[in-house]
């Protein structure tokens, strides 16, 4: 069992310790938008946000968010209108879209931390989130119309 | 594939619609209830694709799976184009399985060229139905009417579809008249070529879009499937789960009785989460008799596989023309031969397999992600033991096909234990066990010859080749004949029947029996030419070299156009002439000849795409950077041309030839795996390793202008990249690379 916070609601889960929040957040909350992949924490398609930081949730047990703030996909943006979700839907990033919700809570979070990112970061921040469409010249584009964006606000 | 050929279905509307062969019957009937003007009117509905509803509303039916090349806007922009509909009015429908609409496959990158004649023509009858009803309703003379942004104007006067339709449409029209109705101009198009947004972007960037893995339904369970030893053979002794009935949700195991024999040997976890299922999957300890592949390792295949060429009884030559090589090489001045390999590769598709399976009012459901409904219907249905009538297959977006869900055998591990537990069961496989369970690219070995007069001519080629055949495992009805009535799977074989123009050419296609014993082997995205243009383009570098000519001057030479090369109408008008064109630009592009660093080279590689019959022209020069002490090779761009006729969507077209050169990429330098005691070794990412963002090279692309037939996209650029690489690998250290995944210790031990 664990208490934690999702997308700012208070939520509080009946399962064993050891459950991945990967599918706490799929099952249990009814979040479908973070994706699962690998389950080994190697493509980011369960990329998450926990405390801000950009976390894979397929790796990370119910017992490590205990009390945390946790925020996916659908929480992003009350209206799906970060700069980031915008970058990525000006340049039509998606081709299956399945990897693009972890590829955006990874850039999301990595333009937070680092508004100055330069092109070797991104290509070194983003390298971890695997997109098997191949979608990857229009993921260093977007990121970095995101990262202008976000400067310019 | 010929357009299927349905039966005449009465809607409830009373509309008589039927498709036959490429012609299109449409009977327009009434549709007039006598409610003119009324919000309530029942939406015009002209053809099974599509219907105009009382709000003006165009409703289009894509039998096609989307799962990224943004299918339904480019079949919906077709069909919205010729009849006048305003882009914002269009919605796309992602229908279910049903005997209607006829053979329902997503592959081959066939869509947009098996729909277009199709779509257009309904969309010109639409427009033609409305100008005759919108004269009426304006009282004018429908000669003075032109349909326009989803109205009909005649001078001062318009009246909007959705007006139309309110008042009712009655329209009849025999194939006859159909014929007689006139496609759009290619100037006057307003939608087809012209950037659009696609319908699927902002789903897919707020969490909302749904895919197969989201599907869920009142009282289901989850299953985790235990994989066999082997793909096949097989069978479970002895299951003992004690342990997993320590685990909260646990609730059992079943093995599957499977009268199809799709999924043999499986046994599924049954919990209430998915969690949960997968912790007992590890707890439960099972017993097999293994089957007869269970030592079965990559060598072995490849063995046989070389095995099987020096048979030259074995195999079936394909028909064209003079395959009588044997004169030419005898009398040949000189020759080259050499052999060329590639190594198991995986679907790797984001999403791992998955389906939810449940009995409903008599019916099954399965809710999963497919790119060949009609193939796994009868699978479904022998397993199940029920009609196919009897089965649906409720459509949702693939994450990601490849090819991998054209074979829907995981649909019949989800059905199976719905129907042994008597409940709805959504099943997930782990990523190892996707893996495993994968219909991956058969490992290949190819020989090729080519002979030579004395100056230099070709006169003569032979390309053999061995791999594991996808359609004579999983739809052998697909495969055509051969020489002496001998069947091929030409799947495995495409992209060797080439453009060149050399004499006498003899192909021939064996089939690896040990490769679909072990394995179920797949349709990989480009498919067969995915291996055999990595062997053919590398091979006629190797040729130019040989005989002292630069490789582009020496395609060019065999691109003439001439014979069975000259193209025919409508889709493959120009032939090699196209051919060639990409080649001269690629190569202009990316200042072929020029001055490069040393340990820099540029390499060339070109194809006709996936099929004779529907050829896309591309090019690709890769320009390497290869670290002699090391090996290591760095692409540093690819400059690639394509000359795909009519580009439909061409924002959709860059973002597919973007994906597929990428994809080329990665199998060449960065996949390949091995089989191993009768499975692939690698069964996640750390061990496979696909191309990251952090080696992703400048990409220069471009379309040739064209207003030709349009033709696929998703699969050409796969099959040029590789050999481009291996050639520019050539020119930048001397190093021929004859085997993909090409590796740094490969090119250290070929430098000389
Ligand atoms: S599913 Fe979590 S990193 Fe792949
Ligand atoms: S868009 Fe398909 S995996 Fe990234």
């Amino acid at each position: 069992m664990a208490s934690f916070k999702i997308n700012g609601k208070q939520m509080t889960v009946e399962a064993d310790a050891d459950t991945p929040l990967l599918w706490v957040l799929r099952d249990d909350a009814g979040l479908t938008g973070t994706k699962f992949g690998c389950g080994i924490g190697m493509c980011g398609a369960c990329t998450v946000h926990i405390g801000g930081k950009a976390t894979r949730s397929c790796i990370t047990p119910l017992s490590a968010v205990e009390g945390a703030e946790i925020t996916t996909i659908e929480g992003l943006d009350p209206k799906g209108a970060h700069p980031v979700q915008k970058a990525w839907q000006e340049l039509q990033v998606p081709q299956c879209g399945y990897c693009q919700s972890g590829q955006i809570m990874q850039a999301a979070a990595v333009l937070k931390d680092n508004p100055n990112i330069t092109d070797a970061e991104i290509d070194e921040q983003m390298t971890g989130n695997l997109c098997r469409c191949m979608t990857y010249t229009r993921i260093r584009a977007a990121v970095r119309q995101a990262a202008n964006a976000m400067k310019g606000a | 594939m010929d357009t299927p050929v349905n039966t005449p279905i009465l809607s409830r509307r009373g509309f008589l619609v039927t498709t036959a062969g490429a012609g299109v019957a449409f009977s327009f009937l009434t549709a007039c209830d006598q409610t003119a003007g009324a919000s309530n009117a029942p939406p015009f509905e002209p053809t099974l694709w599509y219907s105009i509803d009382n709000n003006g509303i165009v409703t289009v039916n894509v039998i096609r799976a989307e799962m990224g090349q943004h299918v339904g806007t480019s079949l919906a922009r077709i069909l919205a184009d010729e009849l006048e509909a305003p882009w914002e009015n269009v919605r796309i429908k992602h229908v279910d399985s049903d005997p209607k609409w006829g053979l329902m496959v997503t592959g081959g990158s066939w869509s947009v060229w098996q729909t277009y004649p199709l779509y257009s023509q309904a969309g010109a009858a639409g427009r033609a139905a409305m100008i005759e009803a919108g004269a009426t309703a304006l009282g004018v003379d429908p000669a003075s009417c032109k349909a326009e942004n989803g109205q009909i104007v005649s001078g001062s006067k318009k009246i909007s579809y959705r007006d139309i339709v309110r008042k009712g449409v009655a329209k009849t029209y025999t194939p006859e008249d159909l014929a007689k109705i006139a496609l759009k101009p290619v100037a006057d198009r307003k939608l087809i070529g012209k950037p659009v947004t696609s319908l699927d972007i902002v789903e897919k960037t707020d969490g909302t879009a749904i895919y197969g893995i989201d599907a869920k339904v009142e009282g289901m369970v989850y299953g985790c499937p235990i994989l066999p030893p082997t793909r096949n053979g097989s069978q479970v002794n002895y299951v003992m789960d004690a342990p997993a009935k320590e685990i909260k949700g646990y609730l059992q195991t079943v093995v599957l009785k499977d009268a199809s024999n799709t999924v043999p040997g499986w046994a599924v976890v049954i919990a209430e989460t998915w969690p949960a299922a997968m912790k007992a999957a590890k707890a439960i300890t099972l017993e097999y008799t293994p089957g007869p592949t269970a030592n079965v390792s990559e060598k072995d295949i490849q063995d046989h596989a070389a095995k099987l060429i020096a048979n030259p009884n074995s195999g079936s030559v394909l028909p064209l023309g003079n395959t009588n090589t044997a004169p030419a090489f005898r009398a040949a001045k000189s020759s080259i031969e050499a052999t060329y390999t590639t190594a198991t590769a995986l679907h790797f598709q984001m999403e791992p397999l998955n389906a939810l399976a449940l009995q409903k009012d008599g019916k099954w459901e399965i809710h999963t992600g497919n790119q060949w409904q009609s193939l796994v219907l009868p699978w479904l249905a022998t397993a199940l033991e029920v009609p196919e009538t009897d089965v649906v297959m409720k459509t949702y977006r693939l994450g990601g096909g490849f090819g991998r869900r054209l074979n829907g055998d995981y649909a019949v591990g989800a059905a199976l234990a719905s129907k042994a537990i008597g409940r709805p069961v959504k099943m997930i496989m782990t990523r190892e066990d996707d893996v495993k369970f994968d219909s991956v690219r058969s490992p290949s070995v190819q020989k090729l010859r080519m002979a030579f007069d004395k100056d230099g001519n070709v006169t003569a080629m032979e390309q053999h080749v061995a791999a594991g055949w996808p359609t004579e495992v999983m739809a052998p009805f697909f495969m055509p004949k051969g020489e002496k009535d001998v069947p091929f799977d030409p799947f495995a074989i495409n992209g060797a029947n080439h453009w060149y123009t050399v004499g006498a050419h003899k192909v021939r296609a064996i089939s690896n029996d040990l490769a679909n014993k072990t394995f179920r082997p797949g349709w990989l995205r480009s498919v067969g030419p995915g291996f055999t243009n990595w062997a053919l383009e590398s091979f006629m570098d190797e040729a130019a070299h040989k005989l002292k000519m630069d490789p582009v001057a020496f395609r060019l030479k065999l691109l003439t156009a001439e014979g069975a090369n000259a193209g025919t109408a409508p889709n493959s008008v120009g032939g090699a002439s196209r051919q060639a064109n990409v080649v001269k630009l690629a190569a202009e592009k990316a200042g072929w000849g020029g001055q490069l660093p040393a340990g820099t080279g540029l390499g060339l590689a070109t194809s006709f795409g996936q099929e004779r019959d529907m050829p896309t022209w591309v090019a690709c020069v890769a320009r390497v950077n290869v670290d002699k002490g090391t090996g290591k090779v760095k692409v540093e761009k690819l400059t690639l041309v394509a000359d795909a006729g009519t580009i439909v969507d061409p924002d959709g077209a860059r973002a597919q030839m973007e994906g597929a050169s990428l994809w080329g990429l990665s199998l060449a330098l960065h996949e390949g795996t091995e089989f191993e005691n009768g499975n692939v070794k690698a069964t996640n990412l750390g061990a496979y390793t696909p191309l990251r963002l952090a080696d992703v090279p400048e990409l220069d692309i471009t379309f040739v202008d064209s207003a030709e037939v349009p033709v696929g996209l998703g699969e050409p650029a796969t099959t040029i990249v590789g050999p481009a690489i291996g050639n520019a690998i050539f020119n930048a250290c001397g190093a021929r690379m004859r085997h993909i995944p090409i590796t740094p210790a490969a090119v250290k031990a070929a430098l000389v």
